[in-house]
């Protein structure tokens, strides 16, 4: 069989599908546990009050719009004190922690994150009064055609 | 992971087989529509766009003297808004001196070296892509010129030629994707028409600013060809054609493309 | 040399939440990565972003490698009075660019 025939035979049965990226991953979805607990302690975390909003497919990883708001009057005595974000499978769970003030007006941040996979992101809202909500999000990140040679 | 490209490369070429051929003007489609609302929202906001961090560079560099010479390219161009509108629409254009054509970065570095008497900028270095960038801005919401300089015939179908030429290991032609299957995925990703509208553009993939010939070099990777030299006449002559193959469509440099 | 673009209203009315949006030129390197010949890149990052309202913290973020390159951030304070919002990142390698924007409330 010569080279062409084999790409042939190789292609005829996958039909042009999308193909989710696989790459080398360090961090687990325990490391990320872990993580949260060295933000949390040993208080609860309670899914809730936390939004947060992440493309659900993504056509780059390198740079994936996120967007994480916490609902709260934003006051002295009842305000979000800091959002803190974490990923199950990037080489380091940690992404970014945002400290917000009765200043803020509201806890809303958005940026843009590196996602090494298909994974889950988690985003914790740290209130005024001790509490800790959450919200996750899957994104499926696709695997970008014709990518770098050398320069 | 280069076997799993070999393998996607294969069906491409499977279905190549009932070529499409050119792409009627008026189907034709920027790579700004194929992305996701996400990706086009980050070209649109100049404020959320990072291409603009050139643009911004290039801007302060427009006004600075260097050079034997001394002189910034405002002394001579005055204000870029006004003296440079347009002029990426029309790029690569003929060059008299040369006797064929030079893209917007060939010129920039004449301009550099003929008449600031300085040295010639770098490809894909962040002095010629700021000051690119910032000059393409100048023409963002043009059209790309229609009309082909009869000094330019010859230039234009020698990039067709590249254009529909197979090569690499791969045996591919440009026109086999960007021609016959835009629109379908490889990869991940969809594959665009291969309009030259944005540049210099910001690539996520990149995670910054390049140039359409840093483009066409990946390209070459994958179809694993050899890519040409930087400033290459084959390049020029390819981006002549894709820019003719473009003609009408509305410049969006500093685009963001995945 | 880095450049930053940061989009604040220049003028706002009193008790009013404004938007603030910044984009600042970094490479934001991870550290997990290798050159072709396999030798580690060092880590090069924005660690810290500071916004202060007439010297007063408004908000505050600390970044890890997992920041997009080119950092963008998108915050909000409440505008109380007229002058000054100072912006700062600080990174590794001694990185660090203070930009500042004047606002007027009414």
């Amino acid at each position: 069989m010569d080279r062409r025939a084999f790409l042939r035979t190789a292609g005829a049965g996958l039909g042009l599908v999308s193909i989710v990226a696989v790459r080398p991953t360090g961090a687990t979805p325990e490391r990320m546990q872990a993580a949260i607990r060295r933000v949390v302690g040993s208080a609860p975390v309670t899914p809730g009050r936390v939004k947060l909003e992440l493309p659900p497919l993504s056509e780059n990883g390198h740079a994936v719009p996120l967007t994480v708001s916490v609902e709260s009057p934003m006051t002295e005595a009842d305000h979000v004190r800091a959002v803190h974000v974490f990923t199950e499978i990037n080489p380091l769970p940690d992404v970014a922690t945002f400290r917000f003030s009765p200043r803020s007006g509201r806890a809303r941040v958005s940026t843009r994150v590196r996602l090494a996979n298909t994974q889950t992101v988690v985003a914790i809202g740290e209130l005024s009064d001790g509490s800790f909500w959450s919200d996750r999000a899957t994104v499926v990140v696709t695997l970008a055609a014709c990518l770098e040679g050398p320069l | 992971m280069r076997l799993v490209g070999a393998a996607l490369f294969g069906i491409v070429v499977v279905a190549a087989s009932a070529p499409a051929g050119e792409i009627p003007l008026g189907e034709r489609r920027a790579g700004y529509d194929f992305m996701s609302r996400e990706t086009r929202a980050m070209q649109d906001d100049d404020t959320a766009n990072p291409g603009m961090l050139w643009v911004l560079e290039g801007e302060s560099l427009w006004g600075r003297k260097v050079g034997a010479a001394g002189r910034a390219c405002a002394d001579c161009h005055g204000d870029a808004r006004t003296s440079m509108k347009g002029v990426a629409a029309r790029h690569p254009a003929f060059d008299a001196g040369m006797g064929r054509p030079v893209n917007l970065e060939q010129r920039i570095n004449r301009c550099r070296v003929d008449r600031q008497q300085a040295p010639r900028l770098a490809w894909e270095g962040r002095d010629l892509l700021a000051l690119a960038a910032f000059v393409a801005r100048q023409s963002r919401g043009m059209p790309i010129n229609r009309v082909v300089d009869p000094r330019m015939q010859a230039f234009v179908d020698a990039g067709r030629a590249t254009f529909y030429r197979r090569q690499g290991q791969l045996n591919l032609a440009c026109s086999q994707c960007h021609d016959d299957h835009w629109g379908r995925r490889l990869a991940g990703n969809v594959i665009p028409q291969g309009h030259p509208t944005g540049y210099p553009l910001y690539r996520l993939e990149w995670q910054g600013l390049g140039s359409l010939q840093r483009r066409l070099r990946n390209c070459m990777v994958g179809m694993r060809a050899e890519p040409y030299e930087y400033g290459g006449r084959e390049f020029v002559d390819l981006e002549v054609f894709l820019m003719w193959r473009a003609r009408g469509m509305t410049i969006d440099s500093p685009a963001v493309r995945p | 040399m880095a450049r930053a673009l940061i989009n604040v209203p220049g003028q706002a009315r009193r008790g009013e939440i404004i938007e603030i949006k910044t984009l600042i030129s970094h490479v934001m390197e991870t550290g997990h990565r290798r050159t072709e010949a396999g030798a580690p890149i060092a880590r090069d990052i924005i660690r810290q972003f500071v916004c202060t309202y007439n010297g007063a913290e408004v908000f505050r973020a600390d970044l890890h490698p997992a920041i997009a390159a080119n950092p963008f951030l998108v915050f909000s304070t409440v505008a109380t009075e007229s002058g000054t919002l100072t912006f700062t990142w600080t990174g590794d390698n001694g990185f660090s660019v203070t930009e500042s924007a004047a606002i007027t409330v009414s």
